[in-house]
């Protein structure tokens, strides 16, 4: 059929016919293209969330096998009403996000605008304030554990200068903890910020600020009605992102402190994982993930919601 | 000579009678951009000095012998390093990060660029949910599928091979790439394609000539974020790897940190080799990384 039309049309349409030949025979091209993506995130990830769902409601501990068996809702009821931990955990994992993400946000915003600016130095500038963009959860731990540590660490020094006392460290306190914690963690955490934010600053129009300029505006007042509402739904994006991950990330708390002192330190899923990988209680960590997993998702609603994401596109 | 110094001249002498228009602007949004100069260096330093410091301890610990206190790691030692190097296996668990990074890297490349195609450039019936089931398993965080993963990777008889690691950090990368991958190939004029087959080449060929060469910079972005991930990450291999010469770099440290009376030095040194390939790749990729994220979708 395409053969005939392009016979009979000399010049321009073969072309065109014969690109659609091409483009319109291989009909199960697109679902093979996809297969292998599709079969491995079905395989690793579709199914083991099923199974978490499906473990939710059993006993299942293989160091105690003749509990195992169905259980209804018994482990919601447990962690609910009996485990006073998943709530402390839970209130930590809310106090971690809101302050890691705030701070993140707030100091990657101020420094994707430094360095947004002209001047020299600039790119050195850029390559050493994002360099612990690429550090892992473990290393930046090994890094801080350095700097924290009672003997060698960072108090030695100021005590030799006078400031605070020897042998103390600010991971084992349970008044400086959170603190340590959060600097380690901002330490790493703000560059991802500051390069997303950085690439959304460099494709606002420049006239935007001439035309500002010239009608006598301030240069916070261009801050606040230029360059804010472009960055939004980059901002919006950027801390949804980052808060699941915070939320879900658990290489450095589970390095630095393992949860402590005292548990002080223990997020939701860093619970889960203790109580899986350590106490083997599978289906108690199952229905425990299963709750991570609610909250997640509405959280995320909300949020995205609230910030009317997109909302100008519908 | 005199051809230079009258170019050298020409700016200083004052402009010609008719002042030429497109100066006028380019020097006004010179004066606005102005920031002080202060306001820059001083934030930047006072921030770099956060950045570096920590840097700047390890390199210390590394580097002095065991015992000093000095603030500078002099006379330097390599006695850590080896002490890592041999006694600790971090010469094994450094072949093996390199083997999963690598191998990581190559499949998830391969398996996103063949999904990102068909999302940028067919329309099939489960597009909308596959492209949902790409973003939702964002929020799906491998620490919390350790459990049912392991007992999978238990079925399969993968427990204790690199193969499990590899797999499970392939998967949770993919969704990511996939979709920065797609929103490369469709920044690529579908017109270019069409006129490779009008020139007769097989639709493979012509991605293979055309779209793969002008996609380079976002293949090295996805290809280095996968590479990145999995060096780093070490839940997996905490979990699905015992056999300590299976381990790699992450699990390394992480026991080295958790020992008793931690080995600071040996800590450092370890530190030291687990970011050496991070650093590199970083140093190569920065000049795509912001134009690479421009594209969209970003993760940690």
């Amino acid at each position: 059929m395409a053969q005939a039309a392009a016979v009979a049309k000399p010049p321009a349409p073969p072309r065109r016919s014969r690109a659609r030949r091409v483009s319109a025979t291989p009909r199960r091209l697109p679902y093979l293209l996809i297969a292998p993506a599709a079969l491995l995130m079905l395989g690793f990830i579709a199914y083991p969330v099923v199974s978490v769902f499906y473990y939710s409601l059993q006993h299942y501990n293989p160091t105690k096998p003749w509990r195992n068996g169905y259980a209804g809702f018994d482990n919601f009821v447990h962690a609910f009403t009996e485990d006073p931990l998943f709530w402390d955990t839970l209130v930590f994992s809310a106090k971690w996000v809101f302050v890691e993400v705030g701070l993140q946000l707030l100091f990657g915003l101020a420094l994707a605008l430094i360095v947004n600016q002209t001047f020299v130095g600039r790119s050195l500038g850029r390559a050493l304030v994002f360099s612990p963009w690429a550090v892992s959860g473990v290393l930046t731990s090994a890094i801080w554990v350095l700097l924290y540590n009672s003997q060698t660490g960072i108090t030695r020094y100021l005590a030799d200068l006078g400031i605070g006392e020897y042998g103390t460290s600010w991971l084992s306190d349970t008044s400086t903890v959170f603190s340590a914690v959060v600097v380690a963690d901002l330490w790493r955490g703000v560059p991802f910020f500051a390069i997303l934010i950085l690439a959304d600053l460099q494709s606002i129009s420049k006239d935007l600020y001439e035309a500002a300029e010239v009608d006598g505006a301030s240069r916070v007042r261009q801050f606040l009605h230029i360059t804010l509402p472009h960055l939004k739904d980059a901002i919006i994006l950027s801390t949804l992102l980052r808060a699941v991950w915070e939320f879900n990330n658990v290489d450095l708390l589970y390095t630095l402190t393992g949860g402590g002192p005292a548990g002080e330190t223990t997020t939701l899923p860093l619970y889960i994982a203790n109580t899986s990988v350590d106490a083997h209680n599978f289906g108690y960590a199952s229905a425990l993930t299963t709750v991570a997993f609610v909250i997640l998702l509405f959280c995320s609603m909300v949020y995205l919601r609230l910030s009317k994401f997109g909302g100008e596109s519908k | 000579m005199i051809t230079k110094d009258a170019e050298k001249v020409a700016p200083v002498t004052p402009a010609p009678a008719a002042p030429e228009p497109p100066q006028r602007p380019r020097k006004q949004q010179r004066a606005w951009d102005e920031v002080p100069r202060w306001q820059i260096y001083l934030p930047l330093s006072v921030y770099l000095v956060f950045t570096l410091v920590p840097f700047y301890w390890i390199l210390l610990f590394a580097l002095r012998k065991p015992g000093s206190t000095s603030l500078v790691p002099w006379p330097v030692t390599f006695e850590h390093f080896e002490k890592v190097w041999n006694e600790r296996s971090f010469g094994t668990y450094f072949q093996n990060s390199v083997l999963v990074g690598v191998v990581t890297l190559l499949m998830t490349t391969l398996v996103a660029l063949a999904g990102g195609y068909a999302l940028a450039r067919f329309d099939f019936k489960i597009k909308r949910g596959f492209m949902l089931a790409l973003l939702c398993s964002q929020f799906v965080p491998g620490a919390l599928l350790l459990v049912p993963l392991f007992q999978i990777f238990a079925e399969l008889r993968m427990i204790n091979s690199l193969g499990s690691v590899i797999l499970a950090e392939t998967v949770f990368q993919l969704p990511l790439s996939i979709i920065l991958i797609s929103t490369f190939i469709k920044n690529v004029p579908y017109s270019l394609e069409e006129a490779a087959w009008v020139d007769g080449c097989n639709r493979f060929t012509a991605f293979r000539v055309v779209v793969l060469p002008l996609l380079r910079p976002g293949l090295i972005a996805v290809g280095s974020f996968a590479f990145v991930h999995s060096w780093n990450h070490f839940l997996f291999a905490l979990m699905f790897l015992s056999n300590q010469e299976k381990q790699t770099i992450p699990v390394g440290l992480n026991t080295l940190l958790s020992a008793d009376s931690v080995d600071l030095g040996a800590l450092a040194a370890g530190g030291i080799i687990a970011a050496v390939p991070v650093v590199i790749v970083f140093a190569f990729i920065q000049k795509w990384l912001i134009t690479g994220f421009s594209a969209g979708a970003v993760k940690g």
